[in-house]
């Protein structure tokens, strides 16, 4: 199958003939065949398909965190799959933001110091970085907590953190794995619909994993897959 | 600087476990700072003395005497300004835990050959003329509260008097001090007038000098003329060793032992229980932290730039216990009553500490460091 946008828009995520393969023990295990996907950008993405269908990998794979054994990978004009080591993390702090299940804030750190991590490598003084990561809180309506630590936090609360701190470097592109499935329906939904207003009316890519369809249904494109390759594509 | 929070922060993620690791630091510090003073004052005891001074010696041993007519055979080699002779008495003061060297010397040459002392005048003269008399640095003085004109009784463990005791009395005739605060810090010992000592002592051992002390015209000419003395007595019955002053001190400690060594021998096993130690430490706060490292570098933080962020933390946790236990070594030997040996937290030790924490940090540090650098977001985040 394949998912491509139409000649005329540039994607900001485009993907050819993309392989994935672990190599295990003796076992080589190929676990993306071939996928070719176009992501325009400004476009809400849910990959969604049964456990080890690779879909974790493609996102990290589109994220930057993992390089693919073979095809192309082009993310905002740019061809990261061959870049080195330091490239890619200087591409992935200028153009990605992440969010994760398990939110992965640092817990020794308060809300405000953990949406400032990623603006540590750039050149902002403390009081920019301050003010940078104060709106960025106001944005995910938190900045009432911005001295609280992660464990003074609610699982939403933590979760909007963990968007603050993908947002505060104004990346292009969001990659989400799963990024409500440690939350109750409630907190999903709130998160789901900030996420929907960031694709909306900040204009952010956004790349979600998710197992729950009702997730699944805040995306504007949702894209299966199965066993390593695209199976199935729904447009709202 | 950015980074400190971060590191500060990572360093103190579980209180008790780096407040304890920081308390046996800091005691190790604490134990390797007094050890090195002790080796650091048996170094430097000795690091000041001129090169302008040669010490003549048997040169079977120091202990062996040598006789008195050699003094004018040194004092016509050329290059050597004047000589003196010099007898260690090893006399105690009460008690046998009283001790402080004493030597039995001509008067009249003392200060020719250390011009360092400093002294009155008529103390000079009463010195030179009162057969019983003594002087003594002002740093002894101070520390027993002698002055001019007591009678000190020293029980010498070395030489017996003719009358077959070992008590010798002697008349503090004068007090000197150092020409400056180095030699001043020296004032701790007592010059005899070899008058009465040669003549108390049983007449077989009289008319012997310990050793010799020439002053030179030129230190350049050290080597040359120690040569000059050493040649000038070979093949005789009483062949010297020369050498300069330092040499001399250092193989006068020497004779109890290599104390640098022991000192350097206890600091190395120190060293290495606190290394086993903070490695441990270390490893553990680094091997909780995999998740949070793999986050770091999601967020652009590069290897290398995690790998310095584990070496910083290493750094920071050593640096606050040394800091601590060497502050707690400088208090404690700058608290030091007079009568201890002059213990001193100073550059060298703060250097040899300073070297320590460096090498601490580095060997317990870049084992985790490296594996932060090495691991694979995807394979961290994945908890694999």
């Amino acid at each position: 199958m394949n998912t491509s946008v139409s000649a005329e828009q540039q994607p900001l995520v485009e993907i050819r003939a993309l392989t994935k393969a672990y190599v295990r023990g003796k076992q080589v295990v190929e676990v993306l065949h071939g996928i070719n996907l176009d992501i325009p950008d400004g476009d809400f993405v849910a990959l969604m398909g049964p456990s080890g269908s690779g879909k974790t990998t493609l996102l990290n794979l589109i994220g930057g965190l993992d390089s693919p054994t073979g095809g192309l990978l082009k993310v905002n004009g740019q061809r990261i799959d061959e870049f080195g080591s330091d490239r890619l993390a200087a591409w992935r702090a200028s153009t990605v933001g992440f969010i994760f299940q398990s939110y992965n804030l640092m817990p020794v750190l308060s809300a405000q110091k953990n949406v400032e991590l990623p603006l540590l490598l750039t050149d902002l003084n403390a009081r920019e970085r301050a003010r940078h990561a104060d709106i960025a809180l106001q944005l995910v309506g938190l900045a009432d907590r911005a001295r609280h630590k992660p464990n003074e936090l609610s699982g939403g609360q933590q979760q909007r953190v963990a968007i603050a701190r993908a947002l505060v470097s104004d990346p292009k592109l969001l990659i989400c794995d799963e990024p409500t499935g440690d939350l109750d329906r409630k907190m999903a939904d709130e998160v789901l619909t900030l996420m929907q207003q960031l694709n909306g009316d900040y204009g952010k890519t956004i790349i979600m994993v998710t197992h729950d369809p009702k997730a699944a249904e805040f995306a504007r494109r949702v894209v299966h897959l199965d066993k390593g390759v695209l199976v199935d594509e729904t447009t709202r | 600087m950015k980074y400190f929070q971060l590191i500060w922060t990572a360093l103190f993620r579980k209180k008790l476990r780096t407040v304890f690791t920081v308390l046996s630091l800091s005691a190790a510090f604490l134990l390797l700072g007094l050890l090195q003073a002790v080796n650091s004052l048996f170094a430097g005891s000795v690091e000041f003395l001129g090169a302008d001074r040669l010490i003549v010696q048997a040169r079977t041993s120091f202990t062996q005497p040598l006789p008195m007519r050699m003094m004018p055979q040194i004092e016509t080699i050329p290059g050597v300004a004047r000589v003196n002779h010099s007898q260690f008495f090893g006399g105690q003061y009460q008690d046998s835990r009283q001790q402080f060297p004493q030597f039995a010397v001509n008067p009249q040459r003392l200060f020719d050959t250390y011009p360092e002392w400093v002294i009155d005048k008529d103390q000079r003269a009463n010195f030179i003329s009162t057969q019983d008399g003594a002087i003594v640095g002002r740093e002894l003085a101070n520390s027993f509260g002698w002055k001019v004109g007591d009678i000190v009784p020293l029980n010498s463990f070395i030489w017996v008097k003719s009358d077959g005791s070992r008590l010798w009395e002697w008349r503090i005739v004068g007090i000197f001090d150092g020409k400056n605060q180095e030699w001043q810090d020296r004032t701790q010992l007592m010059y005899l007038n070899y008058g009465q000592f040669d003549e108390g002592r049983s007449p077989g051992a009289r008319g012997l000098a310990g050793v010799f002390v020439a002053r030179l015209k030129s230190p350049e000419d050290s080597q040359r003329v120690a040569a000059l003395i050493d040649s000038k007595f070979e093949n005789s019955v009483d062949e010297t060793k020369t050498q300069n002053e330092q040499e001399f001190q250092l193989g006068f400690i020497k004779q109890f032992g290599d104390i640098g060594f022991m000192m350097n021998l206890i600091s190395g096993a120190v060293i290495f229980t606190i290394l086993i130690l903070t490695g441990y430490t270390m490893s553990q706060a680094v091997r909780e932290r995999i998740p949070e490292l793999a986050v770091l570098k999601c967020l652009g933080f590069t290897d290398n730039r995690v790998l310095w962020l584990v070496l910083a933390e290493s750094l920071l946790l050593c640096l606050i216990g040394a800091a601590i236990g060497m502050g707690l070594s400088a208090m404690l030997t700058g608290a030091l009553p007079p009568n201890f040996p002059p213990l001193r937290t100073d550059q060298r030790v703060w250097l040899f500490a300073g070297c320590t924490v460096l090498g601490l940090a580095l060997a317990v540090g870049l084992p985790p460091a490296l594996r932060a650098k090495r691991l694979k977001i995807v394979d961290a985040l994945a908890g694999r």
